[in-house]
């Protein structure tokens, strides 16, 4: 993709606006590093999906993640990072000393060094019924959504932090939450389990799949299979909220950069990438925890690694 | 009314003003919320590009975006947003829940090329 019409040029181009990017934009914007931020979303990633942040230190226990959000980018500005927002990656080119990022096909910026911090999408159920629902009884939000469902019967379906900390909230609304999980336990904290456990609204099918969606002009329910007898049953219902984890964007990567087999970035303990010069933060990296905490540490250690890299 | 860079419909009559006197409008009802904020950040981003196109946002909660509510077209929409698309004064497409740029940009440049 190597181009001669180049925009701008920075030290550091950081792709992706969630904590890991705007963290090392804070970093690197503070030592004077000239920064560009790239991001092809919402600045604040998949934080700004979750209603109140009860667990990141020093700020209020009810801080939305869009509050959170608009302040480490308002931070991160202050120090002088530049941002590029809501714009798509056309293409990246990361085999000379100059990497390049190309945006909307139009416009190239350079940098000597780059922050791969594009994050994840929250992972589709991938069977049929799917896309034709969404919005339309399929949600991926339960503070965006879970007030259409007021009175009815609904499905979550996962077995995580975030399936869990959602069926207790739509129990606001829903007259019934049915828990769907593949495993017969719980990958959540035992204070999640408990709260859901203990709720009188919510009930449980374990070590089931949804095998499809049941509907024609409206959501009906879904087929489910057993996971270990392959028994087959129907569950009736008149939405689904969907919290199975999360996909690491990194399709629009060259095949260069090596990847594990779920597509996320194989960094060392700096966060380096294979390449020189390139670095990966956050949830689109090989790791086991992924929290907003987890992703500003990761922010803090790509920027200083990068900054060790332009002063080499 | 929404804290976004777009312009606001407040009333019905802004509504039926806007759709009429317009000839492509893009219309996204919704709250501040995730599903809303990247939909919103599109629209705004699109503004300059699609200058033949009229972007506008609606308080989903505002008693007057019952028009868009209780639209036909929106009759099964169980996610917010809902966003509308007006070509000479008719919903030629409407969608619920967050669309990606690439799915507004399709849309776009089908029903108003």
């Amino acid at each position: 993709m190597t181009k001669n019409n180049i925009t701008e040029t920075y030290d550091v181009i950081i792709l992706g606006g969630g904590p890991a990017g705007l963290t090392a934009g804070i970093y690197l914007g503070r030592a004077k590093v000239k920064t560009l931020i790239i991001n092809e979303g919402s600045i604040g990633g998949q934080m700004v999906l979750t209603h109140a942040i009860a667990n990141f230190p020093g700020v209020d226990i009810d801080i939305s993640g869009r509050d959170l959000s608009l302040k480490m980018k308002a931070q991160a500005k202050a120090f002088g990072c530049d941002f590029e927002s809501n714009v798509e990656v056309t293409g990246i080119d990361l085999s000379g000393e100059l990497k390049q990022v190309e945006i909307d096909g139009d416009e190239v910026f350079a940098a000597k060094s780059i922050i791969i911090a594009s994050g994840g999408t929250p992972r589709p159920l991938g069977v049929n019924g799917e896309s034709q629902f969404k919005g339309q009884g399929i949600s991926y939000c339960a503070t965006c959504d879970g007030d259409f469902f007021t009175d009815k019967e609904i499905l979550v379906v996962g077995g995580g932090n975030s399936a869990l900390e959602e069926a207790v909230s739509l129990t606001q609304y829903a007259r019934k939450v049915t828990v769907i999980h593949q495993f017969d336990h719980f990958q959540a904290t035992e204070h999640a389990i408990k709260l859901a456990q203990n709720n009188a609204k919510i009930s449980f099918i374990m070590e089931s799949e949804i095998q499809h969606i049941i509907g024609d002009q409206t959501l009906k329910g879904v087929e489910i299979m057993h996971m270990k007898t392959k028994a087959r049953s129907q569950v009736f219902a008149d939405g689904i909220f969907i919290f199975i984890g999360y996909i690491a964007n990194t399709d629009s990567l060259p095949d260069s950069i090596i990847l594990n087999a779920r597509n996320e970035i194989i960094t060392d303990e700096n966060m380096a990438t294979n390449i020189d010069g390139v670095f990966a933060a956050g949830d689109v990296r090989e790791k086991q925890f992924r929290q907003i905490t987890t992703a500003v540490s990761d922010g803090t250690i790509a920027a200083l690694s990068a900054i060790d890299y332009l002063q080499k | 009314m929404l804290s976004t860079n777009l312009k606001h419909l407040t009333s019905v009559e802004d509504f039926n003003q806007v759709v009429e006197n317009n000839e492509n409008v893009m219309i996204c009802c919704g709250r501040m919320g995730p599903m809303c904020l990247p939909v919103y950040d599109v629209m705004e981003n699109l503004e300059e590009k699609y200058d033949h196109v009229t972007f506008y946002d609606m308080a989903f909660d505002a008693p007057y975006a019952n028009v868009l509510r209780s639209h036909p077209k929106a009759a099964k929409f169980m996610g917010l947003p809902f966003t509308f698309y007006f070509k000479n004064g008719e919903a030629v497409e409407a969608t619920s829940s967050i669309q990606s740029k690439k799915q507004i940009k399709d849309i776009l440049d089908v029903q108003f090329s």
